[in-house]
């Protein structure tokens, strides 16, 4: 009788998906997955422990680099940690913008990961339109901030700098206005970006027979591996931080979440992340409309120089753009943080692989990757 | 590894091989392998292909170079190879820490000559802000001989295409090296 072997074969850390440094071990019987599992710490740049050395404020860039793709939700966890550990109150309007700017970063980090999965999937188009579209952001973001990617704008109390002139734009800018005005952005990502997302890829029946019915999670499987944010939602689990936690100022806006079928596959996981953008420039348009009509303060008016929190603890659950960031913080009243403790969405999805990964072909492997969305920079900090 | 950091593209600059004495008197065809190598070269220079391989937040960068608006294909360095052994540069994007120092060693060695390498951002040119961790390689130029670095946390896609075109000049020129001049 004849038998086949399994080959154990090692993908990674430096392979053709581009998620970064990530090596996979996977058993393949013929092209079937048996067994895969990551191997993971080729970006372990030491984030924890290099805090204790840096004052609060010394943090945020390092918090930047962690999620590189979602700098600033990052920051705004972190911010919030500190505030909440020491009480400060933040002014309405820098809380304003810090909600506006994470909103635009889940689109640029979303469009990414979307682009990233088209790419690997081979559809080359969908990652240049997905850049297209980011240097939009970018052009914004350079503006408001001075940075094109890690920005360090989120200050403890409230933001670096107030928005520059003329970037909110009037909701009448169109496409023209698209890397001028945030207003010209969000009317062009409503209007064209996000139909054409549907007709390239969405609607695409190559594209669907490609990723639906790969990899289906159930949803008891998801909450019992602590999934969260967009894989979770995928599964049909109706669970938004942003919603049912509320912390900021997210209880002011009006937006829904959009959650897949039960046994969300890498279709689902595709479709939240689409819906998502259109509830992020929902989010978006709401605080424009507010900040164009309320000029304030943007930063906490009597802050001590050097920031001293008391003794304590504080946990802070965040809607990342891939899940729920955790922040623990323990302070010993020094200005240094006693410890910071990250919790990262990626490293928890990343689990999933070898529960997702058998039964599928080599082939679907990049798709499952792809549509998990892992950073590998959070995944090792 | 010093023996490995020559300054000259040793086998571009190997001296023409006259093996035929008569032909040589030609003014015409004596020139001719001279000419073919300064063809050669140009070739070489306007097709470098980078190797596919990110690391941290720079690759971020990287991949906005070869994206729409910067368009790496400008410079003939759109076709990012998966494989080593077909790429002629190594563009290493991000934080290089104890586990990651194996594989770019190892990948460098794979790559077939002539190769380059680039350093981009602070982190693989020095350590950037991980220098004194306990796990940050301070500087991919203790793993791989580096051609050109590229400051920046992260450098902007602009600053990688000006990299490139150094590597493009090196290798037209046949030297490796600093040849652009001013
Ligand atoms: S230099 Fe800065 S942007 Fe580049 S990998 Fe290092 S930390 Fe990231």
């Amino acid at each position: 009788m004849e038998q086949t072997r399994e080959l154990l074969i090692n993908m990674g850390p430096q392979h053709p998906s581009t998620h970064g440094v990530l090596r996979v071990l996977v058993k393949l019987d013929g092209e079937t997955i048996t067994w895969a599992e990551p191997d993971i710490g080729y970006l372990h740049r030491c984030f924890e422990k290099l805090s204790e050395s840096k004052t609060y404020t010394q943090v945020i860039p390092y918090t930047d680099r962690t999620d590189y793709l979602s700098a600033i939700t990052n920051e705004h966890a972190f911010c919030l940690a500190v505030e909440k550990l020491m009480g400060i109150e933040v002014p309405e309007r820098a809380e304003y913008i810090r909600v506006m700017m994470a909103e635009l970063q889940r689109i640029c980090s979303h469009l990414l990961g979307l682009g990233a999965m088209a790419l690997d999937l081979g559809a080359v188009t969908g990652f240049l339109y997905a850049w297209r579209d980011r240097e939009k952001i970018y052009s914004l973001f350079e503006r408001i901030t001075g940075g094109r990617m890690l920005y360090n704008y989120l200050r403890i109390g409230g933001v670096r700098n107030d928005l520059p002139e003329g970037i909110i734009g009037t909701p009448k800018d169109g496409r023209d206005k698209a890397d001028k005005t945030i207003w010209g952005f969000i009317n062009y990502f409503e209007s064209y970006v996000l139909p054409e997302w549907d007709d390239l890829l969405t609607n695409n029946r190559i594209f669907q027979w490609r990723t639906q019915g790969v990899a289906p999670l159930p949803s008891e499987v998801a909450i019992a591996y602590g999934a969260s944010g967009p894989v979770l939602r995928a599964s049909g689990v109706k669970w938004d931080l942003r919603k049912n936690v509320p912390y900021s100022i997210y209880d002011r806006f009006e937006f829904d979440i959009p959650v897949g079928k039960e046994n969300g596959d890498c279709f689902d996981r595709w479709v939240v992340r689409v819906e998502e953008m259109r509830q992020s420039a929902r989010i978006v348009k709401q605080a424009l409309q507010w900040l164009a009509e309320n000029p304030g303060d943007y930063i906490a008016p009597k802050l001590p120089r050097v920031l001293k929190p008391p003794k304590g603890e504080v946990y802070i659950r965040y809607e990342g753009s891939r899940g729920e960031v955790g922040v623990h913080l323990v302070s010993d009243g020094s200005a240094n943080p006693y410890k910071v403790k990250w919790r990262s969405p990626c490293f928890t999805h990343l689990q999933l692989l070898p529960v997702l990964a058998p039964g599928h072909k080599l082939a679907d492997m990049i798709a499952i990757i792809g549509s998990i969305d892992i950073v590998l920079g959070e995944v090792d900090r | 590894m010093a023996e490995r950091m020559i300054h000259e593209l040793d086998w571009l600059n190997d001296p023409v091989v006259e093996s035929d004495v008569e032909v040589n008197q030609n003014v015409i065809v004596g020139k001719l392998p001279a000419v073919v190598r300064k063809l050669f070269q140009w070739g070489q220079g306007q097709s470098v292909w980078p190797m596919l391989f990110g690391i941290a937040c720079c690759a971020i960068e990287m991949m906005a170079a070869g994206g729409s608006r910067f368009d790496i294909a400008r410079f003939g360095s759109e076709a990012m190879r998966a494989s080593p052994r077909q790429a002629d540069l190594m563009i290493v994007a991000g934080t290089v820490n104890e586990k990651m120092a194996v594989v770019v060693r190892r990948l460098y060695d794979q790559m077939a000559e002539p190769k380059f390498v680039i350093a981009m951002g602070a982190c693989a040119s020095n350590g950037g802000p991980y220098w004194d961790t306990y796990n940050v390689v301070d500087g991919v130029h203790k793993v791989v001989p580096v051609d050109v670095y590229v400051p920046g946390c992260p450098p902007r896609p602009e600053a990688l295409l000006q990299a490139l075109m150094e590597i493009q000049e090196m290798l037209k020129t046949g030297k490796r090296g600093l040849v652009t001049k001013g």
